[in-house]
């Protein structure tokens, strides 16, 4: 078994990436999209803007590219030939946004496999893309040119340094994954090669491995993977979240007694580095919040120690600790958006998290009520009638709560209800007829992306930008500086705030526990984070971005599953004593969801005799001369000195010669009866099967 | 190992569906339903039978519940609230949803109509419906270490599924009801291709085989537009899910396409709750549905609106949906009884009604009066139009999926008795698998497939696979719906040559049985080879040798040979065989003939140990020393035999060969 991190990613929207080879196959875990270089591309002014500026030349002070946006794929990924990959597994929606690259390669031939859920949210954000797209190849024109104008040295000198750096990446290799975004058609043909499944649903890939995805709370229909082989079984934890309030929460229970953990959630190390605290702007006028560190404390860790009964564990595991944090935040930002309603400002939430896009719509409209304003809510976005109304049909894949309200006749989601209300408003586009004579501001505007380059946000900022009481929500995760450069001077207020998107790290270790594998794979980064006392339970490897860790085997045989009928055909014989038997077998191997079975052939026995015996042991002179005499043969030994052989010369009923070597005994007769009986008695005093 | 099952009802009848499996030590409750056809205990399965003691908790490890209809849950709040069972319920998500509907609708017409003392309560509902945990389609549950259990799509009602369960190699599908043929808003059954000791299957169309839905609903269709046409009422007796949902979207586009005004009430508000119900499950509905979901949900229906007691004598065409299903009593009764003598109402019956009731009375022959009880009757002048499509598998479909799934034995439910039978002769004669159909309270008990685990070593596997395997996957990756024409996926069977394989297993003390191949074999067990040899070292006639090499068409190669050379005499051993013999794999390589493990050269001394008894007399025999062992005994004699030939008359009282055949 063999693990490359290909990419550590880069937070909720952007997922870790591997290859995994296991037992035979060629398995590629995620296939997300790097949509940074957005960050230095332009984006399209809108019309107002546009005749204002129309005398400008074509790069301005921002330095911003003015072409249509490229995007660029898991970095090491394209060192792979796509058609020796067997199979995908994507944990999360995020996590397929680049595979339509891969699967539009002709000589791609895997299976792709994601949960019902995960695929259908995947497709609704693949298409959100593209239709954001869409506008800049309207506006700019399609690409003709392989190699645009921009992308020639000399242009890319005289960037800025940071966009230069967000263009050309670490290294120069990084410059070809600069690719124009797919098509529909691509998406379309890419998901053609999904293979959607349910959580708990075993699927046998190939007759070998059985892939079994498990829910792991990120987000609705996300999951985390349990892949068994014939010798191997491995449990790939993807970013998960153990109590969600939306999703169905993470089934860490179903991910026991697996040998190797995949350890993949980054998320904490982010938070590491961040030393938790939501990173403050220094235009923003509202309060920080501050959260509570996250940095392991000595003592949390020691205290974990303690604890080794599974009800302690999964008491530091689960509660509602990590909900009620999230809700206090989305609660702050909701107070926040209230705020600036009441002072008449509209409000700005590019947030691309349905999770949270779908509380944060619950608690505003239920604030706004509350407050009594009647300030409409607008969410503008090609993809946002079908991802709400998909919301509402998936009980399935939602938590508890959500799930008892399919119990009690209502809607899973309050935004059913905000809609018949006429409270909440969707739209596809900006420009379209129903939007224009509902508009009403101030308002509230959910809308992608958040990368603030594309989408209808971009627009609603050139008109907002400048005004001080309008509010902006943005996802940690985005450099705000970058983002908003192209909008400045920035007067409205912005605020970002980090969301709960992994395992915090000092759960971690309670959480090895209770899966009690033999062995998990960590990111290098988490090395120093995590206390060495876990290790007397299991040992760790770590692996680094873009190494290839190989993965000593932990079981040399195969388990096979012997039918009874074939079991009592079996004919043991007692050897060395009688400690040990042995049987020659002779069936038919079957191999089903990645069991190896043992049944009955069903072809008539050809060759059933004695044919291919395999006798060990020696003979002992005494006991073949004793054999001997129970046929009617007699037979005494004699020795011969030069070779040390021993022979046993026979005269009843014929004349024969049996010379006894250490590993050979030799019978010389030229009667073919009496050379049978001598053979069969040899036989018996030596351990034959 | 045997599988025990014990059939707590709808044995040999429809109504009160409860089978108790009992297989690897769990024993398992696959539905808990009531009859609809009895008032008194009947009604319910005797639970007795399971525990005498009562104990119902230490005696069942689990119970599934297929789907929503009373014949399939309704004993179960009484089961649980009153009968003390508290252990795990497993049902499918719009199960879960919906049967609560259904058990508080039939307590409601138990209590309130007909005046009996309630079975069970309205929080016994509650609470019973708490202790159900809601499975998805093909997830894995593991119900306890031993117990898995697996939902599969069953088409019967929304959210029906048949169910797949395995303690360790034992396994068994219960379908509960279903149906093959997909209908205006579900899909047909689906099923992998799963290896089975035990299927229990239902066959309440045991010997019909029904024809194409759409005459039948062109039919029905027909029968609706002519009585409004003809300003008629029609009165549609349906459970409150499923036929009601189907029938209405069939309606709904008729309307639409027809641009007919005239009204669809739906009774009560049960019906408008349901749909409420049916649009968040849409996912469980069928495909084509799933499809035009993003843009409208096709349970928004256009032209149906709630009813009104008050509307039943109004004037004017109308359509209404009314339950309970059969005319068992309720509003539909309530409603018939208006409508029934006017020779222009139209009333439609499901395909099927339990015995007692009017539905009953009504599709058996034409009655002309209803005695309902003994004060009240009814004239019934109205049309009846029967509608067949039911959402049960036809006997077609009953035997496809047995012989798609081939389990090794199957017991018939959920039925009617002579059918049954003639079903249970068709499977046992034309599939070859043992079938059952018990009575109620009868049990059966099969036997079980069995395997051991064993190890095997990765040369043995990979030896094997490298052999090419019987490629089983390949069928259970295929799943079954009838739909999609599965008879080329039973094709794919044998689709590789078997490939034998062979090893040898090492059972020691204490230690897991394991598998390795021959060569392997020796290290594994620790002991060396011993080899064993047979020789002889052969007389042969010099002139008989000659007499072959002139006798042959004497290659250009022979000629070269001089007589003193080995390779002379062996070569002309080697045409003598041929010549002889039907052995066509007699090689020379060097001074030496060999044919499998025999081989053969010229002995090169006077006094070989393994010359017994001749001896060269004046030169006329040549003597090859030959050894083989034991496997090719029976050719080396007959080599043996053919070389011997000429010296026989000198050595015949040794060399009488045994076989006589070439003396």
């Amino acid at each position: 078994m063999k693990l490359t991190c290909l990419s550590k990613g880069r937070g909720f929207h952007f997922p870790p990436c591997h290859v995994l080879s296991l037992c035979g196959f060629q398995i590629l875990l995620e296939c997300p999209i790097d949509l940074s270089p957005l960050a230095a591309f332009s984006p399209i002014p809108s019309v107002a803007h546009e005749l204002r500026r129309r005398t400008d030349p074509p790069r301005e002070s921002d330095g911003l590219i003015r072409a249509v946006p490229r995007y660029r794929t898991v970095k090491h990924l394209s060192a792979y030939d796509v058609s020796l990959f067997d199979a995908v597994l994507v944990s999360s929606p995020a996590g397929m946004l680049g595979l339509p690259f891969l699967a539009r390669h002709p000589k791609f031939s895997a299976r792709i496999y994601a949960t019902e859920a995960t695929a259908r949210l995947g497709r609704l954000m693949m298409e959100d893309l593209l239709a954001m797209h869409a506008e800049f190849v309207q506006f700019y024109g399609p690409e003709e040119d392989t190699f645009p104008e921009w992308m020639k040295w000399d242009e890319l000198e005289v960037l800025p340094s940071k966009l230069k750096e967000i263009i050309i990446g670490e290294n120069d290799v990084e410059m070809g994954n600069l690719l124009p975004l797919y098509s529909a058609a691509d998406v379309k043909e890419c998901m053609r090669k999904f293979k959607a499944v349910k959580y708990c649903e075993e699927i046998c890939h190939d007759g070998i491995l059985m892939i079994k995805p498990v829910s792991s709370g990120l987000e609705i229909g996300a999951s985390n993977w349990i892949i068994v082989g014939p010798r191997r079984n491995v449990t790939y934890v993807s970013s998960s979240i153990f109590e969600s309030s939306h999703a169905m929460g993470f089934d860490y229970n179903s991910l026991q007694g697996n040998d190797i953990i995949i350890f993949s959630d980054f998320s904490s190390l982010g938070e590491l580095v961040h030393g938790g605290k939501v990173a403050d702007m220094a235009r923003m006028s509202v309060t920080d919040m501050e959260e509570e560190s996250v940095h392991p404390s000595p003592s949390s860790i020691s205290s974990m120690r303690g604890c080794n009964n599974e009800e302690a564990l999964t008491r530091c595991l689960t509660g509602n600790d990590e909900i009620s944090e999230e809700l206090d935040k989305l609660s702050f930002i909701s107070s926040c958006v209230m705020n600036c309603s009441r002072e008449g400002g509209s409000v700005l939430i590019p947030i691309g998290r349905l999770g949270i896009v779908l509380q944060l719509l619950e608690l505003i409209s239920m604030a706004l009520e509350s407050l009594n304003l009647k300030i409409p809510i607008y969410m503008i976005s090609a993809i946002a009638e079908e991802t709400l109304s998909f919301t509402n049909v998936v009980p399935e894949w939602l938590c508890k709560q959500h799930q008892q309200k399919l119990y009690s006749g209502e809607a899973l989601f309050g935004h059913v209800q905000l809609k018949e209300s006429k409270k909440l408003h969707l739209f596809p586009v900006l420009h379209s007829p129903s939007l224009l004579t509902n508009w009403q501001e101030p308002c509230i505007v959910f809308s992608p992306h958040n990368s603030l380059r594309i989408g209808p946000v971009a627009h609603l900022l050139q008109r907002w930008h400048q005004r001080e009481n309008c509010l902006l929500v943005l996802e940690e995760g985005v450099d705000a500086d970058l983002a908003l450069l192209p909008f400045k001077p920035v007067a409205m207020k912005v605020l970002q705030c980090s969301f709960l998107s992994g395992i915090k790290i000092q759960k971690v270790p309670p959480l090895l526990q209770i899966l009690n594998p033999k062995l998990v794979l960590l990111p290098e980064e988490m090395k120093d984070h995590l206390p060495t006392t876990c290790s007397s339970f299991f040992s760790f490897s770590y692996y680094s971005e873009s190494e290839t860790l190989l993965v000593p085997s932990l079981q040399d045989d195969f388990e096979a599953h012997l039918a009874k009928d074939l079991a009592l055909q079996l004919k043991p014989k007692r050897i060395k004593g009688e400690t040990t038997a042995v049987a020659r077998l002779k069936g038919q191997l079957l191999i089903s969801n990645g069991k190896y079975m043992l049944v009955p052939s069903k072809r008539p026995g050809t060759s059933t005799d004695k044919s291919s015996l395999l006798y060990c042991g020696s003979v002992d002179p005494t006991l073949l001369v004793s054999a001997l005499a129970g046929k009617e043969i007699i037979g005494t030994v004699s020795r011969r000195d030069d070779t040390g052989a021993i022979f046993v010369q026979v005269d009843v009923p014929s004349k024969a010669l049996i010379e006894i070597g250490v590993h050979r005994t030799v019978i010389c007769s030229a009667n073919e009866t009496l050379c049978g009986r001598i053979c069969e008695s040899a036989c018996s005093v030596l351990d034959g099967i | 190992m045997s599988i025990e099952s014990l059939v707590l009802g709808a044995g040999q009848e429809v109504g009160k569906s409860c089978v108790l499996v009992r297989m690897g030590g769990k024993s398992i409750m696959f539905d808990c339903g009531m009859h609809m056809g009895y008032l008194d205990r009947r009604r319910y399965p005797d639970f007795s039978l399971i525990s005498p003691s009562g104990d119902f908790n230490s005696s069942i490890d689990c119970i599934i519940i297929t789907h929503f209809h009373l014949d399939h849950v309704g004993a179960l709040p009484y089961f649980t609230e009153v009968c003390g069972y508290h252990g795990p319920i497993y049902m499918t998500f719009p199960t879960k949803a919906l049967a609560p509907m259904m058990l508080e609708d039939y307590r409601k017409l138990m209590v309130e109509r007909r005046g009996e003392q309630e079975q069970f309560t309205s929080e016994h509902i509650t609470e019973c419906m708490k202790k159900v945990i809601a499975v998805d389609l093909k997830q894995v549950v593991q119900v306890d270490k031993d117990l898995q259990i697996r939902a599969y799509y069953a088409g019967h009602v929304l959210g029906a599924a048949m169910f797949y369960a395995k303690v360790g190699e034992n396994t068994m599908v219960y379908t509960g009801d279903y149906n093959m043929t997909p209908d205006r808003h579900l899909g047909a059954a689906q099923i992998d291709r799963l290896q089975l000791d035990l299927l229990i299957t239902e066959s309440t169309y045991a010997t019909t085989i029904r024809d194409s839905k759409y005459a039948r609903e062109r039919e029905f269709l027909k029968a609706v537009h002519k009585c409004v046409a003809g300003g008629g009422k029609i009165l549609i007796p349906t459970f409150a899910l499923g036929r009601a949902q189907e029938l209405c979207i069939l309606l709904d586009d008729y309307w639409e396409r027809m641009n007919l005004k005239i009204p669809i009430y739906f009774s009560a508000g049960l019906t408008i709750q349901a749909n409420m119900y049916y649009k968040m499950l849409i996912g469980w509905t069928s495909q084509k549905i799933k499809d035009c979901q993003t843009t409208r949900n096709p349970f928004d229906f256009k032209h149906v609106c709630s009813f009104d007691r008050s509307l039943i004598n109004s004037p004017g065409p109308c359509v209404l949906f009314a339950t309970p299903g059969m005319i068992s009593g309720g509003f539909s009764l309530e409603v018939f009884k208006q409508w029934a003598p006017s020779e222009l109402n139209l009333v439609t019956l499901p395909g099927y009604c339990v015995a007692g009731t009017i539905g009953h009375k009504l599709m058996s022959g034409k009655p002309t009066r209803i005695d309902l009880d003994k004060d009240t009757c009814i004239d019934v002048r109205c049309q009846i139009h029967q509608l067949s499509f039911s959402p049960h598998t036809d006997a077609k479909g009953i035997m496809d999926l047995v012989e798609f799934l081939s389990p090794r034995h199957v017991i018939l439910v959920h039925g009617e008795k002579p059918k049954m039978a003639s079903l249970k002769g068709r499977i046992q004669s034309e599939l070859g698998i043992p079938c059952y159909d018990p009575a109620n309270n009868d049990t059966v008990v099969v036997s079980s497939t069995k395997t051991v685990k064993v190890d095997a070593s990765e040369t043995f596997i990979r030896t094997c696979l490298n052999d090419g395997f019987k490629c089983h996957n390949k069928q259970l990756e295929d799943s079954w719906t009838s739909s999609s024409g599965h008879s080329g996926s039973l094709n794919l069977i044998s689709s590789r040559d078997e490939v034998v394989a062979e090893g040898i297993m090492v059972m020691e003390k204490s230690k897991k049985a394991k598998i390795v191949l021959e060569n392997e074999y020796l290290h594994i067990v620790g002991t060396e080879k011993h080899e064993l040899q047979l020789s002889c070292c052969c007389p042969v006639s010099k002139g008989s040798l000659i007499q072959a090499m002139s006798g042959s068409d004497a290659s250009s190669a022979s000629e070269t040979l001089v007589s003193t050379d080995h390779r002379y005499w062996i070569h002309c051993l080697w045409l003598k065989l041929k010549k002889e013999s039907d052995f066509n794999n007699v090689q020379e390589v060097d001074n030496c003939l060999s044919l499998n493990s025999f081989k053969s050269h010229i002995c090169p001394v006077d006094n070989c140990p393994y010359r017994t008894g001749e001896c060269d007399e004046g030169g006329s025999i040549m003597f090859f020393c030959c050894s083989w062992s034991p496997i090719d005994e029976k050719i080396a004699w007959r080599v043996l035999s053919i070389m011997r030939e000429t010296s026989l008359s000198e050595v015949s009282e040794v060399c009488r060969s045994p076989t006589g055949l070439l003396i």
